[in-house]
């Protein structure tokens, strides 16, 4: 993974000392809220419901054991023992206190991590596939790439002052594990005719209020000219957003009012310009940083075969281990998704016990996933029964990736200032009603998203089953959507009619996954038989 | 009622006005009538309490101070779903109360 450099870490070093003035003067009451709220932000410092909530970056979702127990560290020490893992594969604190800050801050910088950029009109933290470096289908290791982006992109002042947040995600597989196409701006890496190494960009994508998928806007890019075209992006969304209206400033409502050919034809023009600028990085800067991201040293010879006569680890093993590309290892998922629990929280100590099995058998190697999971990504089979054991003891051996238990849901009106609605509840609820592990085996690949608010954070739209919270003359209510997907075959969730209030809604997803048990062929999933058999059918079967 | 709530400018946490100080105990809340609005301008001139605002409430019969909307319940007891996290841990009325 990408270390510091003497440059990197000065920087960041910098910015704490930066912004722990910052935090000294709004004490002493020389700043009011509105001077300060942009200089917090800038530093992934909200204030919310109950405290302030401090969003630390992770990039690309990797991190080290080292930075996992400092994670586990600022929660004992500063907030309430626990911190939430969130779908752009980030954690937050839910309980900060603003004096703590600076030393936060000052804590993640001895670790190589911080908080910028993690909030504000900027660049937001790179996503990308949670199983990078590791997975068997991929081209290469797109890290490097989300990495150059990052650096080219951190502290510019053209990407500091942005009408709105900006979302990349950078991928390298067929199968899409980062929700690509419900990004601002989203490159898959590819191979042309010739052999070479490029992008497929995809532009104007979005959730939230007014949610788009994105529109391909490159068939193939040469790789060495992302930066140019990136700079095109955004050269052309700056010229045209609407500053005017918050509503309309994101670029997927640029892309969607211009068109894609439209706006595909002013990026172009505009790439034209920067690519004779010559500000592209050259191939070595790309080998500096690819170098960071060489595979570990995996052994060769390793007995490629799983004892599976235990039926508790053969079902963990079934649900949670997929497939790796080096002989003898497999990528390992965390479930954070105990029936009950709170989708992405994580104790401290049970963030001590996930960094100690990274460094043991992972090659000090940790993934966060934007399913609010965690990987441990290059595990040797033999070890696999270890790691169960040790997750088993630590609550962490849930058997229910992507199943009908492992709920998204954002921390919604029991944390967050912008929600109308309760979102971990209902996913408590719904999880307990499908408790049972071979019900749902049964029901097979499921994905509820559940989002408190019209912005999104539950990404309610890619649910196969997505649930919107509303507030109704001051009550709670959930509006049930189906059909949404955030894989390769990407597709928006549709409204499937009223609302329900806390009870309803629980019932009215036992209702779509009855009927999606009663008319489904073999084999196939949730999404296949809704989009064979469309929305009558379901709405037939919850509302009668 | 009108009662006059915000957030501790150094610890985020939620506050209520009662006529003289602010206090994390939505209990201690008093009606501020038609003096919210220079309350209001005086506290957030103060700068001791981020984005002080006033909001709907009521006296229930057992005399506890009652937030209108649900926001401010949740705000003022904790996480519905932390009771370890609420002000007063683990009381089993807490929830009922919000809802």
């Amino acid at each position: 993974m990408y270390r510091y450099d003497q440059y990197d870490q000065a920087m960041v070093d910098t910015r704490v000392e930066e912004f722990r003035d910052q935090v000294r003067r709004r004490i002493e009451g020389k700043m009011d809220d509105d001077q300060f709220k942009p200089l917090r932000l800038k530093n992934g410092l909200y204030l919310q419901l109950h405290a302030y909530m401090l969003r630390v970056a992770i990039p690309y979702g990797t991190l080290d054991s080292r930075q996992m127990r400092m994670l586990a560290d600022i929660a004992r020490r500063y907030d309430r023992g626990y911190g939430h893992f969130t779908t752009r594969q980030n954690i937050q604190y839910n309980w900060i206190k603003l004096a703590e800050t600076p030393d936060i801050l000052a804590d993640l910088a001895s670790v190589q991590m911080h908080a910028i950029q993690t909030s504000g009109e900027s660049i937001r933290n790179i996503s990308s596939d949670q199983y990078a470096g590791a997975a068997a289908d991929e081209l290469i290791d797109p890290r490097p790439w989300c990495e150059m982006i990052r650096q080219m992109t951190t502290f510019m002042p053209e990407f500091s002052y942005l009408p709105r947040k900006f979302k990349i995600a950078v991928i390298a597989s067929p199968a899409d594990r980062a929700a690509l196409r419900w990004h601002d701006f989203a490159l898959r890496i590819v191979r042309n005719a010739d052999g070479e190494i490029g992008f497929e960009v995809y532009a104007g994508g979005g959730m939230g209020r007014t949610p788009f998928i994105a529109y391909p806007i490159r068939e193939f890019l040469p790789a060495t000219q992302v930066f140019s075209y990136l700079q095109a992006v955004l050269r052309v969304w700056n010229r045209h957003a609407r500053r005017d209206n918050i509503h309309k400033q994101r670029m997927k409502i640029l892309v969607h009012d211009l068109g894609q050919e439209e706006f595909s034809r002013q990026v172009e023009e505009a790439f034209a310009h920067f690519l004779s600028l010559g500000e592209d990085f050259p191939q070595a800067e790309y080998d500096r940083i690819a170098a960071y991201f060489a595979p570990p040293p995996f052994e060769t010879g390793l007995d490629d075969t799983i004892d599976l006569a235990d039926p508790a680890f053969a079902a963990w093993v079934r649900q949670q281990v997929i497939a790796h590309k080096a002989p003898g290892y497999a990528i390992a998922n965390i479930s954070l998704k105990p029936v009950g629990g709170i989708p992405g929280d994580i104790s401290a100590d049970q963030m001590d016990v996930v960094a100690d099995l990274a460094r043991r058998y992972s090659f000090d190697e940790l993934r966060a996933t934007h399913a609010q999971n965690l990987v441990l990504p290059h595990v040797r089979k033999q070890d696999l029964y270890a790691v169960w054991q040790a997750l088993a003891a630590a609550g962490l051996a849930d058997a229910n990736r992507d199943l009908v238990t492992d709920l998204i849901a954002c921390p919604g009106l029991d944390y967050c200032s912008l929600a109308n609605a309760r979102s971990i509840p209902v996913a408590q609820q719904i999880a307990r009603r499908f408790a049972d592990p071979v019900r749902q085996a049964d029901i097979g690949e499921l994905k509820i998203k559940i989002s408190g608010c019209i912005n999104a954070c539950g990404h309610h739209h890619a649910g196969n089953i997505g649930i919107l919270g509303v507030d109704r003359k001051g009550s709670e209510s959930y509006q049930l959507l189906l059909g949404g997907s955030g894989d390769e075959e990407t597709s928006q969730a549709k409204i499937a009619g009223p609302g329900f209030d806390e009870a309803g809604i629980v019932d009215a997803v036992e209702r779509a996954v009855e009927h999606y048990r009663a008319v489904r062929t073999d084999g196939e999933r949730f999404i296949d038989t809704y989009r064979r058999v469309g929305m009558d059918g379901f709405k037939e079967a919850i509302y009668g | 009622m009108r009662i006059l709530t915000g957030n501790d400018l150094k610890s985020g946490a939620v506050t209520w006005w009662t006529g003289y100080d602010w206090s994390l105990h939505v209990e201690d809340a008093v009606d501020a009538g038609a003096e919210a609005d220079a309350i209001l301008a005086r506290e957030a001139a103060a700068r001791r309490v981020n984005n002080p605002y006033a909001i709907d409430g009521a006296r229930t019969e057992d005399g506890r101070v009652r937030p209108a909307h649900i926001k401010d319940r949740i705000r003022a007891v904790g996480p519905t779903v932390r009771p370890d996290l609420m002000l007063k841990p683990a009381d089993p009325g807490a929830r009922d109360w919000v809802i």
